[in-house]
């Protein structure tokens, strides 16, 4: 029987088909990777039957906030989330990256309005998919670095 | 009614192609009234709050000036040091409080997207006169018709566009603008004030045009209808050292004149510095005062149709 790489986890999230080689940016982007408590797994270009190579997630005792969800849908557009409860996948689903962006990341014009002690939060429209490009609403500037740029 | 009734104006973007003819055409109905010689009180009674936290003359002067002619009154501030926001308050709260004493807005601010975010806490139309390096968008407009007005259209001009177009807002909107019309673009800089990339390839996938880049004007002026100077900016410079290596790349004067179309025009938004000699002034290329002149009726049409 082949040995299992990683351990199933009992309660928790599973985040799979990350393109390879970005599951360490996933943990960066939730705010794992300086965690000290969180128990994570990470399997990396591990095979997959659609991409070729993948990287998968296991956080254990953590269900994703939709926010999170949609940090990753910006750096891992065809991963899904898979609910674990009692070993068992209870909801599964793809990310899926909105029209507009809001309060996920900021301008990384330092002059824009959006930067200052002002009450909105930041908003990027979608300007294209592939590769992907978001424009500031308020300046309207093209965000050089989105990974960069992600609020943690 | 109006289709710009009680529409923001934030952006050049935000406007048709039929949106900008008909402020264009208004534009062109204010001369006589801008220039004094008719009455006009349309706006009797209205207010337009004029926000200016960062210095400016000709776009405050200008607004003012069509609020009046249009017979309405203007409150304000020119001074941010006199504003509240020196105390701390935010410009969502200074908008909130102008919004209950006026009936329209005009801001000038120096950070980028400020317009757009007085926008969401105005239900008065707010008119963006300048966000920093971002949109000034009656600036354009009144670009757009003086060329209207010397050519009688605008359309399949040659147009130049000279100088610092990295960090010149004025050149940015202008572009997109001229490519609404179908103009040929030209973009002359030093290499390290080129146009951005993103809007050489928003023009390319928006409009199909492919702009001509170079640094050598002598090797354009021949072709073109218009010329659009503008000053290399110090202050917009992060480091003095590479403002030094470009400052006065381009100078027009009249031996830079010298093969030029009959009907050339030289456009500038001011103010200038030295980078088109006086002498140049009394040919009868230099239409900028008269560009300047222009930003009376033009704003004039966009408060009449706004509010």
């Amino acid at each position: 029987m082949e040995e299992l790489k990683v351990q199933p986890i009992k309660e928790g999230t599973v985040i799979d088909h990350i393109a390879s080689g970005t599951a360490l940016k996933v943990l960066s982007i939730l705010g794992l990777s300086k965690s000290p408590t969180a128990t994570v797994s990470l399997l990396m270009n591990v095979p997959s039957k659609k991409y070729g190579k993948k990287d998968i997630v296991k956080i254990e005792a953590r269900e994703l906030k939709p926010k999170e969800v949609d940090k990753i849908a910006l750096i891992a557009p065809n991963a899904t989330i898979n609910i674990i409860r009692n070993y068992k996948v209870k909801d599964k689903y793809k990310v899926k990256l909105s029209e507009i962006i809001i309060g996920i990341v900021r301008c990384s014009n330092p002059s824009c309005i959006s930067n200052l002690r002002e009450p909105v939060e930041s908003k990027f429209s979608v300007i294209s998919r592939k590769p992907l490009k978001l424009r500031c609403y308020y300046c309207e500037r093209e965000l050089t670095d989105i990974i960069e740029n992600i609020v943690i | 009614m109006s289709s710009l009734k009680g529409k923001d104006v934030i952006s050049i973007k935000d406007f048709s192609k039929s949106d900008i003819k008909e402020i264009l055409r208004v534009a062109k109905r204010m001369l006589p009234i801008a220039s004094g010689e008719r009455k006009d009180d349309s706006l009797e009674g209205k207010i337009l709050a004029t926000l200016f936290f960062e210095p400016s003359t000709r776009t405050r002067l200008s607004f003012e000036c069509a609020m009046k002619r249009l017979g309405g009154s203007v409150i304000g501030f020119t001074e941010p040091t006199s504003a509240s926001i020196a105390k701390g308050e935010t410009l969502a709260d200074t908008i909130k409080v102008a919004e209950a004493y006026s009936d329209i807005i005009v801001l000038r601010h120096p950070n980028e997207g400020s317009a757009r975010l007085a926008s969401e806490f105005s239900s008065k139309p707010i008119i963006n006169a300048g966000d920093g390096a971002g949109q000034h968008p009656t600036q354009t407009l009144l670009d757009l018709f003086t060329i209207k007005e010397e050519f009688g259209k605008i359309e399949n001009k040659n147009v130049i566009l000279l100088g610092d177009l990295k960090y010149g807002r004025t050149v940015h909107s202008l572009a997109y603008a001229l490519a609404v019309f179908r103009v040929n673009l030209t973009f002359v800089a030093p290499q390290q004030l080129q146009m951005p990339t993103e809007i050489i390839s928003g023009l390319k996938d928006e409009f199909g045009i492919d702009a001509y880049q170079t640094i050598s004007l002598e090797e354009v002026i021949p072709q073109a209808d218009v010329l659009y100077v503008t000053r290399i900016q110090k202050e917009r410079f992060p480091d003095p050292a590479e403002y030094a290596k470009v400052a006065g790349t381009y100078k027009i004067d009249l031996e830079a004149l010298k093969k030029v179309k009959e009907d050339l025009i030289i456009m500038h938004p001011l103010p200038r510095v030295d980078e088109i000699a006086p002498e140049v002034d009394c040919t009868k290329h230099a239409v900028y005062f008269k560009q300047a002149s222009y930003g009376v009726p033009v704003r004039m049409a966009v408060l009449s149709l706004v509010l």
